[in-house]
Order: structure tokens, then sequence, then C-alpha cells
């Protein structure tokens, strides 16, 4: 980006593309032109806003409140794809197509909420010990690699354990605990390349305080990366919140996960293989499509990795 | 640093009867792997209101580090300074406590930079930069700050401020650049600019655009100017008076026009004599033979002397003074006599 020419050249790239100039060519406002024109992006962001809207209006979708236990008749477990059970039923004669719908929620409020935990405290965490750097950086950087030490598996059983209740709340602080490191190594990394930039000198001559001089100069120049990986995180967050109830640690019934779906249905798989697959093919899809938008914001905010 | 009484940073309107700026016998030292680095030994100099002085020297002779020194935005540590002082209207800096040295950058004494580009920071407009120094140190609102900040666009020149001002840096070119780093800096009307290569980046015909809006700013406002350079044809027309620096040390000051007249040290006469000339065009072109010194091992003596034409042995043994060459010049060469002798010939 040393020259000017750089938003035209971008332009011609895309062939043709619209007459309209770009006007105020920030980093943020070229990712998001770059971003609109990639399938990659699109199909992603299609895919997530079904899933959120799922997530939270799942009723729209069905009349069944799987959260009601009346909506499920014993008599009808396993039942096969049909016209009043699209995904059949499971083992306790519930309706898998509405428990799939409403699964959606807690999946996405866990990958959401670890997301920004982890966000806010490794991001924090890593701008301060970045910015600081000597024996708090240090500090920090030692804790950090505590955590690395940990097996990630079994860091949440043991956390999970001691909580002895299974909610959404307790996974997003067990799945936090142990992700939080992540976000500080990559912001620290990238606040200690940005305090050596000419334009934090210059600040600094021109009079602006640390603290200006850490959030206003700093951070936006080094947040790009945390935005990246957490993006991809919340896809692998939502993929160990299945795991973590699978293993029978996570959520609990009665309330529904997709893992949990996956976890009951399976010693009945080859009789009603349904149950399993339908939650296994939402996770699957909701996992790819927040990794997909990870990878279609990286290559926006970073043309130099493609 | 040992702190004695508690000085007071004087106002802008005190009336000084020293100099504006004077740096007295600062030392900087540099702890890396390899050992200590003297990057600055004992430099001196003064600066009074409307006055430009140059300080000229090759990379790593110092002069940026001493402009870091005085601004105090020097990393400490690895930096050190052991000794001296910086005077600015007669209080030591270096002796201020951190909060109204705060006071002091930006608002009093101010820089500019080589680079514009990077010095700029990426993920702003120009008009939020600039308008910054009005929010942050005015107290000012955000819409007073911007109409300020295109004002002070349009007072460095730059054609169509209003529209430009929400544009970001990597828009601009070069020059415009630095306009707009120029701008920022004299936002807060300082008593003192410091400019480190504010040229260098740029290509010829910009470099003397940029050059004059400097020496018009300063005629409006009567600020004092450090103008840090390796260029000796930058200096010529705007300074008032040149500081030669050469391994952390001024090795020659003088007024500007006594020291292209007759240099007095055999650096600055190499330095000169380097310049390309067009009536000795097709001979070769005289360059100072020997390399820069090596920071972490100083030669013994006289820093240029392994370069040096007019070595004698005690140059090995005994570092110069800064000899009295005349009432406003000096040298620090044992022989600058034979210097200036043979360069008024």
């Amino acid at each position: 980006m040393s020259d000017t020419i750089a938003p035209s050249a971008r332009r011609r790239k895309h062939g043709g593309g619209t007459a309209k100039p770009p006007k105020a060519a920030s980093l943020w406002s070229d990712a998001w032109h770059d971003l609109r024109r990639r399938p990659l992006f699109i199909g992603s962001a299609v895919l997530i806003a079904v899933i959120l809207v799922i997530a939270v209006f799942p009723g729209l979708f069905t009349s069944v409140d799987p959260l009601n236990a009346a909506s499920c008749e014993l008599a009808k477990a396993r039942q096969p794809m049909s016209g009043a059970h699209f995904f059949g039923t499971d083992n306790l004669g519930c309706d898998v197509y509405a428990r799939t719908l409403y699964g959606a929620r807690n999946s996405i409020v866990v990958g959401l909420s670890t997301t920004i935990v982890t966000a806010v405290v490794g991001g924090l965490f890593g701008l301060v010990a970045g910015f600081k750097g000597g024996a708090v950086d240090t500090l920090f950087s030692r804790i950090t690699e505590i955590f690395f030490a940990i097996p990630s598996i079994l860091g949440a059983l043991l956390i999970l354990a001691v909580f002895r209740t299974g909610n959404v709340w307790t996974v997003t602080l067990a799945l936090a605990v142990l992700a939080w490191p992540m976000t500080f190594r990559i912001m620290r990394a990238a606040v200690i390349t940005a305090k050596s930039q000419d334009y934090v000198v210059a600040a600094r001559a021109l009079g602006a305080s640390a603290p200006r001089i850490m959030f206003r100069h700093i951070l936006p120049n080094a947040v790009a990366p945390v935005i990246v990986v957490s993006t991809i995180n919340l896809g692998t967050f939502i993929a160990a919140e299945a795991g973590l109830s699978f293993l029978g640690v996570g959520l609990r019934s009665p309330d529904i996960s997709w893992g949990l779906m996956i976890s009951d249905a399976r010693e009945r798989f080859l009789e009603a293989p349904a149950p399993l697959l339908f939650p296994a093919l939402f996770l699957s899809l909701t996992v790819l499509a927040f990794i997909m938008l990870g990878d279609a914001v990286r290559d926006a905010l970073d043309p130099k990795l493609r | 640093m040992k702190k004695t009484s508690t000085p007071v940073l004087p106002a802008r309107t005190a009336p000084g009867d020293g100099p504006l700026l004077a740096v007295d016998d600062l030392h900087v030292e540099f702890a890396t792997r390899q050992g200590v680095v003297k990057a600055v030994n004992g430099v001196s100099y003064s600066l009074n209101p409307g006055e430009t002085l140059a300080v000229l020297g090759e990379s790593g002779s110092g002069k940026s580090v001493t402009a870091q020194a005085i601004m105090g935005i020097l990393d400490m540590p690895p930096a050190r300074i052991p000794r001296g002082e910086i005077r600015f209207r007669g209080t030591d800096l270096l002796r201020l406590p951190e909060d109204q040295r705060a006071q002091v950058r930006g608002q009093r004494i101010s820089m500019i930079f080589q680079d514009a580009l990077s010095a700029l920071n990426p993920v702003f407009t120009v008009g939020w930069q600039i308008s910054e120094m009005f929010r942050v140190h005015r107290g000012m609102s955000r819409r007073d700050a911007t109409k300020k900040a295109v004002e002070l666009m349009d007072r460095v020149r730059i054609p169509a401020a209003r529209q430009r001002v929400n544009d970001y840096p990597h828009q601009f070119s070069g020059g415009m650049r630095q306009r707009i780093m120029i701008a920022m800096a004299i936002a807060l009307d300082p008593e003192v600019l410091i400019a480190d290569e504010p040229t260098t980046a740029l290509d010829v015909t910009v470099q003397a655009q940029i050059m004059e809006l400097l020496a018009e700013l300063q005629r409006e406002s009567n600020m004092g100017l450090i103008l840090i350079t390796h260029d000796l044809g930058v200096v010529a027309d705007v300074a008032d008076k040149i500081a030669v620096m050469y391994g952390g040390r001024i090795v020659e000051n003088a007024l500007v026009h006594d020291i292209y007249r007759s240099p007095a040290h055999p650096y600055t006469k190499g330095l000169l004599d380097s310049i390309p000339r067009v009536d000795l065009k097709g001979q070769e072109l005289y360059a100072i033979k020997g390399m820069p010194p090596n920071l972490l091992d100083m030669p013994q003596g006289c820093a240029f002397h392994p370069r040096c034409p007019y070595r004698q042995d005690d140059c090995v043994t005994d570092a110069p003074p800064l000899y009295e060459v005349g009432p406003t010049r000096g040298s620090a060469c044992h022989y600058w006599r034979e210097v200036f002798d043979d360069s008024r010939r």
C-alpha cells in the first residue's frame, strides 16, 4: 500500500466491477469491497445468516415444540423420514427435525460467547503485554504457556467436572479458559509489530499519552489477525461444544444440543441413522461456514497471504 | 538521573535571556548485547527563536538520537543518558517529571519525520489525525477540530483541503504526506520544530517546496527550527547555522556562509569536496576514504583520524576539543588552521 494507485489497481483486478470510485479507502472499507466479490464469503455468509435465523426463531420453521416433553410419543420411536416427521423420530419418539432446529441456538450461543470472551480477554492481555513488554510481558507469556501445556479436551473435562453442571455458560467458561492464550499470542505479536512502527513514534513525539497510543494507534492496526482467528475459532468452539456434550460433560438433557443428539442416537445408529446424521450434518455445515468466513476475512484483510 | 529539586516548566511568554533551546554536553548510550554503544558523546548546541540550525552528519553520527533525546522519545532502556542537559527556556528537560515532559511534547517542541507515510497511522484519515491534536490537547469538539484541520491543511498548501480531509495517508503523494505531517507538528504552535530528514524520501523539486514551506511557517511563527539532514544542498538556503556531527560529536559548528566558504574541519571539507560540480565534469569525484566509525569500538583520539588526510601522530592519541576558530564558530581538529588555510585557497 505504498503508492496511490492501489485502489484503482485493485478495481482492475476484479474485472470491471462497479463504476463507483472508491472514496474512503481504509483497510476496512477496502476489505469489505473485496469481500463482497468473493464466492467463499457470500456462500458462508448466506449459510451463517440462515443458521442465525434458525437459532433465533426456530419456531418459524416448525410447529413442534421439542422443549415440551409432551411432543414426544414413545410409541412412535425411531420412525423413518416422513411427511409428519421430516427427519424421522429418535429413540424417545421426539421429532428430530424440530430438535435439530432448536439445537442451533445453544451451539451459536456457546460459539459466540466463547469467541467474545477469548477475543476480549486474550486481546486485552495481549495488548497490554505487547505494549508494556518487560516483566509484564514475561509474566503473561509464562502464564499462557501453562495453558498451552494442558490438552484441551482433558482441561475442559476437568473444569466441567469441577462445576458438576453442564450448561451453556459453564461450557463457555471451560472453552474460554483454555482458548484465550491463543488470542493473546496473536494479539501480542501484532502489537509488538505495530509498536515499532514510525507512526507510533510520531504519535509519541506529537504528545499522545500512553493509553491513547495503545488504544488509538496500536489497537486498530493490530486487531485484524485477532478478528480472523476469532472467526475461525467460532466454528471450532461449536464443534468443541458438541464434542463435550457427546462425552456427557457439556450440555445435558433436557437442553438440546447437536452433540447430545448424536450421543443419544449412536447406539441405534444402524437401525435409525437419521437422528444421528441430521444433527451431524447441521453441525458440520455450521462449523464449515464459520471457518470459510474466517478464511475469506483473512484473505480480505491480509492480501499478502494470498 | 539525580533529582535535587523539581524544576518547573517556564511559560510560553517567559522573557528568556538565554537561548530557546540549549543542548549541553549530552551523552547517550545504548546497552546492547555486543556492549555499550556510545551514540552521542558530548554534544552541545543552542537555538534561538526564529533561528534555523542544521545538524549535518552521516548515518550513525548521532544526529537523530540527539533529537530523540530532546523529544524524550528514546526507549529507556536500552538507551541511557549518563550526562548532559537539555535546557528549554532555561529548564532542564531531562530533570522534568514525566507529566510535565508530556506537556512539552507536541505542544512546545514538535517533530516531523523522514518517511511521512510510515509516520502517519494507516487506519485513520488525515483529517482525523490532524484534528486529534486539537481534540486531545485543546479539548475541542470533533466538528471544531476538523475545521481547524482543514485550515491547517490549507496553511501547508494542500490543494482542495476540504475534499481531501477524509482521505487516508496512502492516497496522498509523498510531498503531500510530508505536508500533512508538518500540519500535525505545527498544529499547537510549537516554539521548537525538529525536522528529522524531512526531505530525504522526496524527489528534488518537492524537496525545495517542503523546505520553502518550512521556512515560511517559521517566519510566520518565529519558531526555532532544527533541521537534521545529511544533504548539504538542502542546508545552504535555509539554515542560519550548521553543526556537523561525526561519531557522536560535533566536529564543527559555524554560521552557514562561513562553513561553505571555508570549512575548518577535514570532515566538513571532505563533505564539501564530494559535492559534484559542473566545472569539474569528467574528473573523478572526490570521496572521503574509509568507513564511518564503529560505535561499539570507537577509534582512540580523534574519531575521524583513520580517514583524515591531515592526520598527525597526536590525532591518534588525543581527542581534540572544540577549538575556537572565530567568535561564532568552532572546530574539533588539532590542525584546523591548516584545513582552514587550505580551504580558503
